[in-house]
């Protein structure tokens, strides 16, 4: 079933074509997976799809299809004056302590967490965190988008591991924005390679050539294709 | 005793409303902001006293037409809101200072609480009141635009709406503080309680908590040791809640080195 139909989307920031021409669909449960070098408008689909930012061409959810968003990145101090269970409870009056338990298991957080400073948790936590705080709405679709430089390969390995649960228990679908290969191989059900237009769109195995990583990174050698692996 | 019950009423619900809105302000850090902010009250309340009406209203006005400038500003350019207000806030306080007639210019830069009537009072009793009650309905949403608007508009907050109300929020507490501290010190009853609350709160509720605590306890030591010594209160409320900061600052020096 469809739940997601994107048709002929672009989308500018101060007048700068930062998406050109972008065209899929995404299916109940599935995974899809947008890869891309940095600055290939990404962050900028994803913001796109939720209505975050505006946009031209059509973007169609399935009727009644509630999204979670967990941002990249959060520019907050590290005294911030909020617990982590206050900043569960900001959803409004709607979240319980046994929801919040609830979705901490989910994201195998130590429900000692909550009352540490949101700002003094490490990064790793605070994905965890952002992403049982999306969770807390019920969403149908979790729209995921990768912190790069933040996570230490363990912790983005978990991180996966916690998102692949998640899709499996919850049956939710997926779209993330990833930098790691090995992820979208093992994972993803469909992948969107993407700099500015959409340069394949398919299975993983079958879009993601040698070349086709070669022309979307320009030229850098960044990733091959393991026959074993598959 | 009497004679200041009325002065001390208002001076502790317009430091309660103004040291709850500072805690957004310092999550905002919008700190400096807010400060020059408070000067933008003086020409208003000079072209109100030129012209006889309430300086109040004069502030008031003023205020809220800047606020909704910056909102503008924020979403429609990208200019620096710290040069725009850096540049035309402290010429307001100039403009102000120079057609304030002089034997009102004192009063208006640092405050007299004592000269308000008895009708003013509760107004500005009741308006204090109304700004908590508002603060306290929105605050879990300000918080979150706060921590991170992408988020918040994800669960169908709408930014820049909060912004607006929250700016004119600012406005409204700065126009109630200036007769108490003045144009010149009112950055100060909006920010320092919250500041002080900050070094040593971990929590948002211990936060808002401390703030309105702080700022209470300094504006109700304000008024008492001004009436006692023959001051002007605004300055003794602002070095009182100084005081409250730096013992703050080294509670948290002793938690972090500890």
């Amino acid at each position: 079933m469809k739940i997601l139909e994107v048709k002929n989307l672009y989308s500018s920031i101060n007048g700068a074509n930062i998406l050109e021409d972008i065209n899929f669909d995404v299916n109940k449960g599935d995974v899809l997976a947008i890869i891309g070098p940095n600055g290939a408008g990404k962050t900028v689909l994803l913001k796109s799809l939720i209505g975050l930012i505006p946009y031209t061409g059509s973007i169609k959810w399935a009727q009644g299809i509630k999204t979670g968003y967990v941002p990249q990145r959060m520019d907050i101090e590290t005294d911030v004056p909020l617990t982590v269970k206050e900043f569960f409870r900001l959803r409004g009056p709607s979240i319980t302590d046994e929801k919040i338990q609830e979705t901490l298991d989910f994201v195998q957080l130590d429900k000692r967490l909550l009352k540490k400073g949101f700002g003094e948790i490490s990064i790793g936590q605070r994905q965890r965190v952002l992403v049982a705080w999306a969770v807390l709405g019920s969403p149908d679709v979790l729209l995921f988008d990768e912190p790069t430089a933040d996570i230490d390969i363990a912790g983005q390995e978990s991180i996966y591991k916690m998102l692949y649960h998640l899709q499996k228990n919850l049956g939710l679908t997926v779209i993330l924005v990833s930098h790691d290969l090995n992820i979208v191989y093992r994972h993803a059900a469909t992948v969107l390679c993407l700099n500015r237009k959409n340069l394949c769109y398919g299975a993983p195995k079958e879009v993601l050539s040698t070349e086709q990583l070669q022309s979307l990174y320009g030229g850098e050698k960044v990733f091959f294709q393991h026959k074993h692996h598959l | 005793m009497q004679e200041i019950t009325l002065p001390l009423l208002v001076a502790v619900f317009v430091a309660a409303s103004a040291s709850l809105l500072g805690s957004f302000a310092i999550l905002k850090r919008m700190a400096l902001v807010g400060d020059a902010l408070s000067h933008v009250a003086l020409p208003g309340m000079a072209l109100a006293i030129l012209f006889k009406f309430n300086p109040f209203l004069g502030a008031v006005v003023f205020l809220a037409v800047t606020v909704a400038g910056i909102w503008v500003i924020e979403y429609r350019s990208s200019l620096s809101l710290e040069t725009i207000v850096g540049v035309f806030f402290t010429a307001s306080l100039a403009i102000g200072a120079l057609i304030m007639p002089e034997h009102d210019l004192i009063e208006a830069l640092f405050g007299n609480i004592t000269s308000l009537s008895t009708a003013e009072s509760l107004i500005s009793i009741a308006l204090s009141i109304i700004l908590i009650v508002l603060l306290m309905f929105i605050y879990k949403r300000l918080t979150l635009n706060m921590v991170s608007q992408e988020m918040a508009q994800s669960i169908g907050i709408n930014n820049k709406r909060l912004e607006l109300i929250f700016l004119l929020s600012f406005a409204l507490a700065v126009a109630l503080g200036i007769r108490f501290v003045g144009a010149l010190l009112m950055g100060s009853l909006v920010i320092i309680p919250a500041a002080s609350a900050k070094n040593i709160a971990k929590s948002l509720r211990a936060f808002m908590y401390g703030s309105v605590i702080f700022g209470v306890t300094a504006a109700g030591a304000g008024i008492y040791i001004s009436h006692i010594y023959k001051l002007t209160p605004g300055p003794i409320f602002i070095i009182i809640s100084a005081s409250i900061f730096l013992a703050t600052l080294l509670m948290r020096q002793i938690r972090i080195y500890s």
